[in-house]
C-alpha cells in the first residue's frame, strides 16, 4: 500500500492524480479551452460580430482557420469567444454550488432539526428532471446568460448539498468530532474545522463533473434559444444559426460541435480521476 | 407488497404537491407584464386586460392558488394560449409519441449498455474493455443535439438513408416508424449507452469477484451460468437504479430530440410554447411530465423488490 509511505499528503495525492492517464489527458483538454477563454481578446483580435457579406460561407482555411458563417462572420473569433462565455457559465454554476451546496449540505448534515425541512425541499427540485427545470426558469427569466446560470445553480445545488450532506452525516459521529466537542467547540468550529474540511473529496469530483453538465446544458438551452441572444456567440446559438445551412457550410455547427464536446470529455476524464483518487469508494474499476 | 405499494405512492403525494407549488411559482416569477409580453407592443389596454383575465392573473394570488389547485383535483392544468385547447388534452395526446421514441431509445440503451458493460468486465483490461470504456467515455460527452445534426447530414441529406424528420404512428405503419424513430432514438440513447455501460461493468466486476461468484465456479458450474445466474442477478439492483435515472434523462431529453427531427411529441410541444410565451403549457407540461417520472420512479423502487428477495418491504 502507498499509503504507508511517509510523503506529505498533497504531494503523494498530485503524484497519483499525474500517474492517472485519463486525468492528464482531462486536464490537458479542459486546460487548453482555459487558454483559449482567458486569451480570447489576443488570439481572437477580431470582433466576433463584425458582419461581412462579401466573406460568407468561406470554408476552413489558411485565412479564415473555422471558416466563415452566413453573415461572413469569423467562426474562430465566435468559438474562442463562445468558449470564454462556456468556461465563465460553468465557472459561476461551480461556484455558486460551491457556496450554497456547502451550507445548505451542512446545515442538513448537522443539524438533525433541519434536515427534514431542507431535504423535502430538494426532493421536489430534485424530482424534475434537470434540463426541463432549466429550461422552465429560462423560459420564464427569458434568454440570457446570467439567467441560464441562476437556472442551473437552481437545478443542481439541491443535488451538490445532498452529496455534502451524506459525508457531513458520516463525519458527524466519528470519534475526533466527539473529541471536539467534549474539548468545547462550538457548533460553527466543529463544522469548520473539523467536519467540512474532511467532506470536502466527494464535493471536489461532484463539482469536476458539474462543471460538464453546466458547460453541455447551457449549450442545449441556448441551442434552443433560451441562452445568450445572438450576436452574442454562444456554442450553442452559432448551431442553432448554423443547422439552417448544414448542408451548404457544415463546418458551422461541426466546428463548436467538436470543441463543446473535447471541453466535456476533458472534465469527464478528469471527474473520473479525481473520484479515482481522492474518492476510492465510488471507484470504476481501472 | 401491496402495502409497500400504497405507502411509497403516498410518500409521492408531498412531493407532487411541493412539484406544483413550485410550478405555480415559477409562473409568477415572470418578469414584468406577462400579458404585455403576449400581446405584443400594439396591444391596447382592453387586449391586455382580457390577456390577463384569460390568465387568471387579474385576480389575487390567494385565488389564483384556490383555482390552480381546485383545476388540479379535477385534472384541470388550464388551457394553452397557443393552442387553445386543455393542456392536459393536448398533453395527452402527444404522450404516445414521446413514449414510444423513449421506449425504443431505452430499448437501445439496455441491450447496448448491458451487453458493452458485461463484455467489459468479463474480458476485465483486455482491448475491448479498453474500447467499452473510451467509447463509453465519448457516449457521455458528446452533446446529442450536436450528434443528431450530424446524423441527418450524413444519413439523411448525404445518404438518403432516413427521413430527416417527422413522426409516423408505429400501429399506422411499423416500418415508417422505425424508418422515421431510428435516428431520434440514437441520439437520445447515446448518452445513456454510456453511462449505463460504465455502471454495469463496475458492479460486474465488484460481483463477479465475490465469494458466491468463486463458490459457483468451483462447483463446476457453465460459465454462462455463472455469470448470467448468479453475477447478473446481484448485479441488477445498482443496475436498477441507473436504468431509474436513465428513463428520466430519455423522456426530458426529448425535449431536445423532439425539436430538432420535429417529432410531434410532448417535447416538441414544450418547446413550441416556451418559444411562444405559451406559459400555461408550460407550467402544465412540465407538472404532468415531471408527475409521470415521478410514478416511474415508484414503479423502480417496485423493482427491486421483484428483483431481490432479500428486499422486504412489507416486514416493517
Amino acid at each position: 500500500m502507498t499509503s504507508a509511505e511517509p510523503t506529505a499528503p498533497g504531494t503523494q495525492l498530485l503524484g497519483r492524480l499525474l500517474r492517472h492517464r485519463q486525468f492528464v489527458t482531462g486536464a490537458a483538454l479542459f486546460s487548453i479551452v482555459l487558454l483559449a477563454a482567458i486569451l480570447a481578446p489576443v488570439i481572437a483580435p477580431g470582433d466576433p460580430t463584425r458582419i461581412a457579406m462579401r466573406l460568407k460561407f468561406l470554408p476552413p482555411s489558411r485565412d479564415h482557420l473555422f471558416g466563415t458563417d452566413n453573415f461572413g462572420r469569423s467562426l474562430w473569433s465566435r468559438v474562442i469567444w463562445g468558449a470564454q462565455l462556456s468556461v465563465m457559465t460553468g465557472l459561476a454554476v461551480v461556484a455558486l454550488n460551491a457556496v450554497f451546496g456547502t451550507l445548505f449540505g451542512a446545515l442538513a448534515g448537522y443539524f438533525k432539526r433541519l434536515d427534514n425541512v431542507l431535504m423535502r425541499i430538494s426532493d421536489a427540485l430534485m424530482a424534475f428532471p434537470a434540463i426541463l427545470l432549466a429550461i422552465g426558469i429560462t423560459a420564464v427569466l427569458g434568454p440570457s446568460t446570467s439567467d441560464v446560470i441562476l437556472a442551473l445553480a437552481v437545478v443542481y445545488v439541491p443535488r451538490t448539498a445532498r452529496i455534502v450532506r451524506s459525508s457531513v452525516i458520516v463525519i458527524r459521529e466519528m470519534e475526533y468530532v466527539q473529541a471536539a466537542r467534549a474539548c468545547g467547540a462550538g457548533d460553527w468550529r466543529i463544522l469548520r474545522r473539523h467536519i467540512l474540511p474532511n467532506s470536502m473529496a466527494p464535493l471536489i469530483v461532484q463539482l469536476s463533473f458539474l462543471f460538464a453538465y453546466s458547460v453541455l446544458t447551457e449549450a442545449t438551452l441556448s441551442f434552443l434559444g433560451l441562452g445568450a441572444v445572438p450576436p452574442t456567440p454562444t456554442w450553442g446559438n452559432i448551431m442553432a444559426e448554423g443547422r439552417q445551412y448544414m448542408v451548404q457550410a457544415p463546418w458551422i455547427i461541426a466546428i463548436p460541435g467538436v470543441a463543446l464536446m473535447l471541453t466535456v470529455l476533458g472534465l469527464n476524464l478528469l471527474g473520473d480521476g479525481l473520484r479515482d483518487v481522492l474518492d476510492p469508494r465510488l471507484r470504476i474499476q481501472p | 407488497m401491496a402495502r409497500f405499494f400504497v405507502q411509497r405512492l403516498l410518500t409521492a403525494l408531498p412531493i407532487l404537491a411541493m412539484v406544483s407549488l413550485i410550478t405555480f411559482g415559477l409562473m409568477h416569477l415572470i418578469p414584468g407584464d406577462p400579458a404585455a409580453a403576449l400581446g405584443g407592443m400594439s396591444a391596447t389596454p382592453e387586449q391586455l386586460a382580457q390577456i390577463r383575465h384569460d390568465l387568471g392573473i387579474d385576480r389575487p394570488i390567494w385565488i389564483q392558488l384556490v383555482r390552480y389547485y381546485g383545476g388540479l383535483l379535477h385534472g384541470d392544468l388550464g388551457r394553452s394560449i397557443l393552442l387553445g385547447q386543455g393542456v392536459a388534452a393536448a398533453t395527452l395526446a402527444r404522450l404516445p409519441v414521446t413514449l414510444s421514441l423513449s421506449l425504443y431509445a431505452l430499448a437501445i440503451t439496455l441491450v447496448l449498455g448491458l451487453a458493452a458493460g458485461i463484455a467489459a468486465a468479463l474480458r476485465h483490461n483486455s482491448i475491448l474493455d479498453q474500447a467499452v470504456m473510451m467509447g463509453a467515455m465519448f457516449g457521455i460527452s458528446v452533446p446529442s443535439f450536436w450528434l443528431a445534426l450530424l446524423m441527418i447530414i450524413f444519413f439523411a441529406v448525404e445518404l438518403g438513408w432516413l427521413p430527416t424528420g417527422g413522426y409516423v404512428p408505429f400501429l399506422q405503419d411499423p416500418v415508417g416508424w422505425l424508418r422515421a424513430a431510428t435516428m431520434p432514438a440514437i441520439s437520445l440513447a447515446l448518452l445513456q449507452v454510456g453511462l449505463l455501460a460504465r455502471i454495469t461493468r463496475s458492479t460486474m466486476l465488484e460481483t463477479l469477484r465475490q465469494d458466491f461468484v468463486r463458490t459457483a465456479r468451483a462447483k463446476g458450474l457453465p460459465n454462462a451460468l455463472v455469470v448470467g445466474k448468479h453475477a447478473l442477478a446481484n448485479a441488477l439492483i445498482p443496475i436498477t437504479t441507473v436504468v431509474g435515472i436513465i428513463i428520466t434523462l430519455l423522456v426530458s431529453g426529448s425535449v431536445v430530440t423532439e425539436t430538432i427531427f420535429s417529432v410531434p411529441g410532448i417535447g416538441q410541444l414544450l418547446t413550441s410554447a416556451i418559444l411562444n410565451r405559451d406559459y400555461p403549457m408550460v407550467q402544465g407540461g412540465l407538472l404532468i411530465m415531471t408527475a409521470l417520472l415521478v410514478l416511474v420512479n415508484i414503479g423502480i423502487d417496485f423493482c427491486y423488490a421483484l428483483l431481490d428477495p432479500r428486499v422486504r418491504y412489507d416486514e416493517r
